[in-house]
């Protein structure tokens, strides 16, 4: 009997409900057919160049995100649970932005203290007064699901700045289309190719007020050697928008305008895939050549929309994530429908002497980090590893958050000897316009391929399958 | 469409028109080199002049030979223009414009770049050149294939033309400027078995042997090869058909814009001035500077272009 839950096997060995397809089909099929479609899909993503580049490597090394042709599946009930929960945080968030850019109702209420907003890196005080067009400000968001029981999912961490991996939850989809069309006819499996037409017509919703007729909307990338380059080229490409980086782009007239074959065009709408540190120059981090100088001058005019705003970096902070349960409360007025992981702020020095005297069995994480970088693993961290961060911790105690270490829920993969479960975790992603909320039924799986690992990140060798959420 | 990806689009199939001219280069110095038993570093360092990489060849290697003049045109990193270099900067090019590429397209250009990736890690020996060479002029087929068939024709097509057919003319040229004086009407040539190698070289390098025999017949003549490389308006390398590409596809983004800047009539006046002529008046006024004329005219047409559609900053 294993300790973890597993998504699609009971404990004897009997197929969860969700998976009753998936499990008849795979036993029917051939082991060495389902290997060479496999390499198959392998094949088409390299030639799509549906690859990531690492960093710190040779110059532009790119790779693969290995694909496993197993899908995740999640039922119709519990899809409807996580929606609903999905949806009270995305609104929470919202609010507060909008507060503690204003009038920071939550701080002077005693729930959130000063100093983790005002003394915040992410925290950008250009942004104090600010109202996006349709008070919007986290326009796209990817919330970080784990799951530990049939019942039992938490939320890892938001990610309100700039989330990525949506590419590979349509990319996966569309592999799975062309290798499994049976699958697909005998399953219902709900759609997620419409999220670049809802991406586009949610950002274009939000365009301001000065945007004439039908708003342009473009794609700010940091260029070709970022990592997520290819999904900011499928994006753009997908919703038919111009692919812009800093250097295309100048302001003209009291706009953002892109320089075109024909001249200076203005942009309504900026879906920035940059950090806020680099988006002005003038404003920020004055040697970005990734940015436009002048643009922060510009959105505060009310001249355009960034999606994400800037500024919002403070939601998703790992210190302030510790907060979301007050956040929601205090927002919505209601009890949060998804739960946190329990979190100790080392800031705290109670709870910094727990976690040093328990460091071999939490997850520690830096604050201010994320790729699965600068964090350590008890459990599976050696002495030597372990004494090297207790005294990064002693040092800046404020920098790192603790958690305990979950039981992640696992779904097989397709392995060398079969069926072989691994820990997966889900990221949903999410539109928030003044229309409304649109949650895409999917999301990204990430799962980790090494036996027993419980690092699920892309750039620590994970992988990712294809997300079902079934229909009624 | 942005200017930087007008940019792209007019560089990547400058890049890919590169990597076939330098194959067929390769192809035809490996040919002469076989052909002739004497002097084929003389004939190498013609390959490497005409393709424009002969000074950074001599600036790592003290004398010209095969094997290093191979590898220097082939795949050394320290060449900006060797065929792995200019499929890597087509890739790159063709991944900035993604968004302006056809999924075919795209896919082809990529798969261009992983095969010679995977296909140059190490040196090219002799038996594999052929191969390789071949590799090469397939994927340029592909990816022209792939374009023909799957690009809708507007100004995104317009800059992929104009690329290709600048880089062609230039190539055309620069063989011209490096052979004229085996097409020059000398005392000496008397259609020796010598000339005739050299003239069927020139025919080689721009893959018109065929072509040219069905317009002219077995007989290589000098100035009939100089006509059907320079004027002949139906060989698709000749600078003729060239520039009245390059022509064409200028005046179609003057239709589409409705506005059209200096470039636009420096490609009629760059035709009128080299192309609306007889062969005759060629050599009369001097085949070696007729050609130089024209290269430094088509460069300067290029920079305008770049200029007039805000390629950059």
């Amino acid at each position: 009997m294993s300790e973890f839950f597993d998504e699609m096997f009971n404990g004897d060995g009997s197929l969860r409900g969700p998976y009753e397809e998936i499990g008849r089909w795979f036993n029917t099929e051939d082991a060495s057919r389902l290997r060479a479609k496999q390499r198959e899909a392998e094949e088409v993503f390299r030639l799509t160049g549906i690859t990531f580049n690492v960093y710190g490597k040779a110059e532009a090394e790119e790779r693969l995100i290995p694909f496993d042709i197993v899908p995740r599946v999640i039922s119709a009930r519990e899809w409807q649970r996580l929606e609903r929960g999905i949806e009270q945080r995305v609104r929470a968030i919202n609010a507060f932005l909008h507060d503690i850019y204003h009038r920071q109702e939550i701080v002077r209420a005693g729930r959130v203290p000063a100093e983790m907003i005002a003394g915040n890196e992410a925290f950008l005080p250009q942004m104090l007064g600010v109202s996006p067009p349709g008070q919007v400000y986290t326009h796209i968001v990817g919330v970080d699901l784990v799951r530990t029981g049939p019942d039992e999912f938490f939320v890892l961490e938001d990610n309100a700045r700039t989330p990525s991996g949506v590419s590979y939850m349509l990319e996966n989809r569309e592999t799975m289309l062309k290798m499994f069309p049976e699958l697909f006819s005998a399953t219902n499996v709900r759609n997620v190719s419409d999220y670049p037409r809802n991406l586009r017509r949610s950002l274009a919703a939000c365009a301001p007020a000065c945007a004439d007729g039908e708003p342009t909307v473009a794609l700010l990338t940091p260029g070709i050697y970022n990592s997520a380059y290819y999904e900011h080229a499928f994006l753009a490409d997908q919703m038919a928008v111009e692919l812009v980086e800093g250097h295309d782009l100048r302001v003209v007239d009291g706009r953002v305008c892109m320089r075109t074959t024909r001249g200076y065009t203005p942009i309504d709408v900026l879906y920035r895939r940059v950090d806020d540190g680099f988006l002005d120059p003038l404003n920020f981090d004055p040697d970005s050549a990734l940015g436009v100088p002048g643009i922060l001058d510009v959105y505060r005019a009310g001249g355009i929309t960034i999606a994400n705003a800037p500024g919002t970096g403070i939601a998703d902070d790992k210190a302030i994530y510790s907060y979301m349960p007050e956040i929601v409360e205090f927002y919505t007025g209601e009890k949060p429908l998804l739960q946190n992981v329990p979190t100790w702020r080392c800031s705290d020095p109670e709870s910094l002497s727990f976690v040093l005297d328990n460091l071999s069995d939490l997850v520690v994480k830096e604050v201010h980090g994320s790729g699965g970088y600068g964090m350590l693993i008890g459990p599976t961290a050696n002495k030597k590893e372990i004494s090297a961060f207790r005294a990064k911790l002693k040092l800046r105690p404020a920098n790192y958050i603790a958690q305990p270490t979950l039981s992640l829920s696992t779904v097989p993969i397709f392995s060398r000897s079969g069926l072989a479960p691994r820990h997966v975790d889900l990221r949903p992603f999410v539109l928030v316009s003044p229309e409304g909320i649109n949650i895409t039924p999917g999301g990204l799986t990430r799962v980790a391929l090494k036996k027993g690992s419980l690092v699920v990140n892309s750039s620590q060798g994970g992988g990712t399958k294809d997300t079902w959420v079934l229909e009624d | 469409m942005l200017g930087k990806t007008a940019g792209g689009l007019f560089w990547m199939s400058r890049y890919l028109e590169r990597a076939e001219n330098a194959a067929r280069l390769l192809e035809t110095g490996q040919r002469m080199a076989l052909t002739r038993t004497n002097n084929s570093a003389e004939e190498w360092g013609s390959v490497l002049k005409t393709a424009g990489v002969l000074d950074g060849y001599l600036a790592k290697y003290d004398e010209v030979a095969k094997d290093n003049a191979i590898d220097w045109m082939l795949r050394d990193a320290d060449n900006p223009s060797s065929i792995r270099s200019v499929i890597k900067l087509a890739r790159d090019n063709a991944r900035l414009v993604r968004t302006a590429l056809t999924h075919d397209v795209w896919s082809a250009v990529n798969s261009t770049w992983m095969q010679i990736d995977e296909g140059m890690k190490r040196r090219v020996n002799e038996r594999d050149l052929p191969g390789t060479l071949e590799l090469i002029r397939q994927q340029a087929a592909l990816v022209r294939g792939a374009t023909l068939g799957t690009m809708l024709r507007n100004d995104i097509f317009d800059f992929t033309r104009i690329g290709t057919f600048v880089e062609r003319a230039d190539n055309t040229g620069r063989i011209l400027d490096v052979k004229y004086y085996v097409l020059l009407p000398t005392a000496f040539s008397v259609g020796s078995s010598l000339d005739n190698i050299q003239w069927e070289s020139i025919l080689r390098s721009v893959g018109a042997g065929g072509g040219y025999r069905m317009t002219h017949g077995q007989k290589t003549r000098p100035s009939d090869i100089a006509q059907f490389l320079i004027l002949d308006q139906r060989m698709p390398r000749s600078l003729h058909f060239c520039c009245r590409k390059i022509q064409e596809n200028l005046s179609y983004l003057k239709k589409d814009y409705g506005f059209a800047g200096p470039s636009c009539e420096a490609s009629n006046t760059l035709f009128e001035k080299y192309l609306d002529l007889r062969i005759s008046d060629v050599f009369e006024s001097g085949l070696h500077e007729y050609i130089q004329d024209f290269l430094t005219d088509l460069g300067n047409l290029s920079r305008q272009i770049e200029i007039d559609y805000r390629f950059y900053e």
